[in-house]
């Protein structure tokens, strides 16, 4: 028998989301358990630089409405306007509410929080006068938030399962409700089972497909598997961020808020190209637009370095002072990763994967939806999605820079508001268990203990990662896409017969790096095959025989299946909650 | 380049050894972390914790030629051609590079790492000059990695009683925070022979902090805001 343990409420991940929601649902007196296979400062959140978006207007004029009409922009029009205004008519709020919990801000000479600009904030609706929005703590403002949201759960003795990695989510067969997850605990091997009357999936990105990428080697699309297994769809997962500054070669994410300062992009030429992309926001354009500027630059020649396969980030003329105050992370990667000093150099960079727009649906109360009879979006009951792995979709296409810190708060707090009144509701003795839970995980681990050959994960994952680089990267060819597609299906079954010599009960990472693996498969599988069926360019989608966006035939949200790649498709939620629509219209910055 | 690693795996070894790696590194191998994952390339069954590989999250702090270091920004360049790497001393070793860290969590949660403000929260944010702010400098960034509290002789005889470097320069964050109001209870928490005082100010955990920072001197702020209460 599999240990079985019981709450009210089972969050899975640390990060940002999780750890806002568990704050909600402790503070709500509920059991709740939190799972995360790193200590929760390690989290991903923890490597965020530049900011988090709030239109304070502390430093210069902007309001919500703006912030939103920049998120829809932004997002090209695929981005659902009700979850847009949700979020953005909430970011003032819960931004104070960190400051409140000690988040340690930058401040301006009034005291008040430092606010930069970054990519798309604009004022007055696109104009060509940025807005300062991004509220900073230096530029280590992941850090700050995410420690600050670890000292609150310590606060309200929220209870952490540590180095425990979820790995199957639970369904009633009887309606598909989910009722538990299945869980290692890496220190001693054990598999148990976690029962609970809603479970919050916040397992964050998927960053590790490529094989550039500014992600942790822990970004590798857990809550996708999870759910792409239990028969839940994936949304929009061909839209994937590339970052225009990570460091060449090592992929460290410089922040956007480097331009944000003042700092701008030179091709070999000396030339700064983003006048010619952007006339108005210019190097502070939407990171879509500013990594295929760099991709061409590359492309047409004019990279620098002696292959001419990067651009350079220039800062040297903010002046030691003003580095050395707001981007002294900056500094030390840049020294270290790409030994450069950014007071006297350039930084080379290239656009490095960054973020996944896509993930499991959910709605903006967090809830996860999925098509079931003649509705596409009926609630799962007891399954509920936050942060970089849920599409709510706030993100669209494209991500705005500040706004993902944003998400993290914002939807973490909804799901868990929603989650403890959602268990309030329910009647009092929990379901009971279905009669094979955790068979399907068990058999998973069987798999592995019992091969006695086989290949390597780490050559598996290599193959994976190079053919999401070669065959899904910042510009698409349909040739590439098909070949992806066919190489993503022969990996995942390469993926079904991988081999560990680890057969040790004790912390067996080679066990958790193949169980990971599982996850990346449907992951990438997701954005290859989503990417090769979107006939359109829109956001971080740019297709080489299909250039413009067209909103008559794609203006609507992909839904991947694993069961046999299916695909199915929902329209955008093109109403907001209160104002009027935002009408797509041509794209430019 | 040659790697000598702590290995240890209580299923199946009755002690610990040292094992010899032989790894071909590649140009685009810059750090140490990039060698020990191609040891586990070769040998699944290497254990060891990582997660961002650029120094933020604290996860693959090791005993690297006897000095307590993050893998992930430990330059190859700047190592001999034989590099020795242990678990970080003082903590029990679950298995290979991991150590339990329960002891020095459990310390870091013992000074209250939370700012502490009772007044009824404004509908804005608090207000704090950025002088006030600068006095935080230093001190937030911390990644709680232990590569200091684990260099230091008087958390390794007392690892229950002394809060150790990391957990004294965090109690100090908070006690220099303008937005906290509980000095007086957090210096209570602190005046104690072995909490506070057993610092005897050997310095190591400025010596190995990856991040820069400097727990000694904030310990000492902490003694003389004790000093200063008293007179």
């Amino acid at each position: 028998m599999i240990p079985v343990r019981r709450f009210d409420a089972i969050v899975v991940g640390a990060g940002g989301a999780g750890m806002r929601a568990a704050l909600e649902l402790a503070r709500a007196n509920l059991r709740v358990a939190v799972l995360s296979k790193v200590f929760p400062t390690r989290s991903h959140t923890v490597a965020a630089q530049g900011g988090i978006a709030a239109p304070l207007a502390n430093s210069t004029e902007d309001n919500w409405h703006w912030h939103m009409y920049d998120t829809v922009k932004g997002s090209d029009y695929l981005g659902d306007q009700d979850a847009i205004e949700y979020m953005c008519r909430r970011a003032v709020e819960v931004v104070v509410e960190l400051e409140h919990m000690g988040m340690p801000f930058d401040r301006l000479e009034n005291g008040k929080i430092y606010q930069r600009p970054f990519g798309g904030h604009t004022q007055s609706y696109g104009s060509a006068k940025m807005a300062m929005r991004a509220c900073a703590a230096a530029d280590r403002t992941g850090h700050a938030m995410l420690h600050t949201l670890y000292q609150q759960n310590v606060r309200a003795n929220t209870q952490f399962f540590v180095e425990w990695m979820a790995l199957d989510l639970i369904r009633d067969p009887q309606d598909g409700a989910v009722v538990g997850v299945t869980a290692l605990e890496m220190e001693t091997g054990e598999l148990h089972v976690l029962q609970g009357k809603a479970v919050l999936l916040a397992t964050g990105g998927s960053g590790r497909m490529f094989f550039s990428s500014t992600n942790a080697f822990i970004n590798t699309g857990d809550g996708l598997g999870m759910a792409a297994r239990a028969g839940l769809p994936l949304e929009d997962m061909e839209f994937y961020q590339f970052h225009p500054t990570g460091v060449y070669g090592a992929g460290v994410l410089i922040t956007e808020g480097v331009r944000g300062e003042g700092g701008y992009l030179l091709n070999k030429d000396g030339e700064r190209f983003m006048e010619r992309y952007a006339p108005n926001a210019k190097d502070l354009a939407s990171r879509d637009v500013v990594s295929r500027a760099m991709t061409t630059e590359i492309k047409e020649g004019r990279g620098a370095g002696p292959h001419a396969d990067h651009v350079l980030l220039k800062l040297d003329h903010l002046g030691p002072e003003i580095i050395n105050q707001r981007l002294p992370g900056i500094r030390e990667i840049s020294i270290k990763f790409a030994n450069v000093d950014p007071v006297r150099e350039p930084i080379p960079v290239v656009p490095t994967a960054h973020y996944q727009m896509g993930g499991i649906p959910a709605n903006y109360l967090g809830q996860v939806v999925a098509p079931e009879g003649a509705s596409k979006e009926a609630i799962v009951p007891g399954l509920y999605a936050a942060g970089e792995c849920s599409c709510v979709s706030v993100h669209g296409g494209n991500r705005l820079g500040c706004n993902s810190l944003l998400d993290l708060v914002v939807f973490g707090r909804s799901s868990g508001e929603q989650m403890a009144k959602d268990i309030r509701a329910l009647p009092r003795p929990q379901r009971n268990l279905p009669k094979d839970a955790g068979e399907q995980t068990r058999a998973r681990l069987a798999r592995l203990d019992g091969a006695t050959s086989g290949e390597r994960v780490a050559e598996v994952l290599n193959d994976l990662r190079r053919t999401m680089q070669a065959h899904c990267g910042v510009f698409r060819f349909p040739d590439d896409l098909a070949e992806g597609v066919r190489k993503m299906k022969a990996i995942a079954e390469r993926a079904g017969r991988t081999f560990i010599a680890d057969k040790s009960k004790v912390f067996n990472t080679a066990r958790i790096e193949a169980l990971e693996l599982d996850n990346l498969v449907e992951a990438a599988t997701a954005v290859v095959v989503s990417a090769e069926a979107r006939k359109e360019s829109r956001g971080a989608q740019a297709r080489s025989d299909f250039p413009e966006r067209d909103d008559q035939s794609w203006m609507k949200h992909t839904l991947w299946f694993k069961e046999g790649n299916r695909l199915d498709y929902k329209p955008v939620h093109l109403k907001p909650l209160s104002v009027d629509t935002i009408e797509p219209k041509a794209r430019t910055y | 380049m040659k790697l000598s690693i702590y290995r240890y795996d209580p299923d199946k070894d009755a002690r610990p050894y040292m094992q010899d790696y032989e790894v071909k590194l590649e140009p685009s191998d810059r750090m140490l972390l990039d060698a020990l994952v191609k040891a586990k390339a070769q040998d699944d069954t290497l254990a060891f914790r990582r997660s961002c590989r650029e120094g933020v999250c604290g996860s693959d702090a090791f005993n690297i030629n006897g000095k307590n270091q993050l893998a992930c920004i430990t330059k190859l360049a700047d190592l001999p051609e034989h590099v020795s790497v242990r678990p970080l001393p003082g903590l029990p070793v679950i298995r290979d590079l991991i150590v339990d860290m329960t002891q020095f969590f459990k310390q870091y949660h013992s000074i209250k790492p939370y700012v502490i403000n009772n007044d009824p929260p404004p509908e804005r944010e608090r207000l704090q000059s950025p002088e006030e702010r600068e006095e935080l400098n230093g001190l937030y960034e911390c990644i709680l990695c232990a590569c200091c509290s684990t260099a230091c002789p008087s958390f390794w005889w007392n690892p229950d009683k002394f809060v150790g470097p990391a957990g004294l320069l965090q109690a100090y964050r908070f006690l220099a925070d303008s937005r906290d109001q509980a000095a007086s209870e957090r210096l209570d928490n602190l005046e104690d022979p072995y909490r506070l005082f057993r610092c005897h100010t050997i310095m190591n955990c400025v010596d190995v902090c990856p991040k820069g920072l400097n727990p000694t001197k904030a310990i000492n702020n902490i003694k003389e805001m004790l000093v200063k209460r008293a007179v």
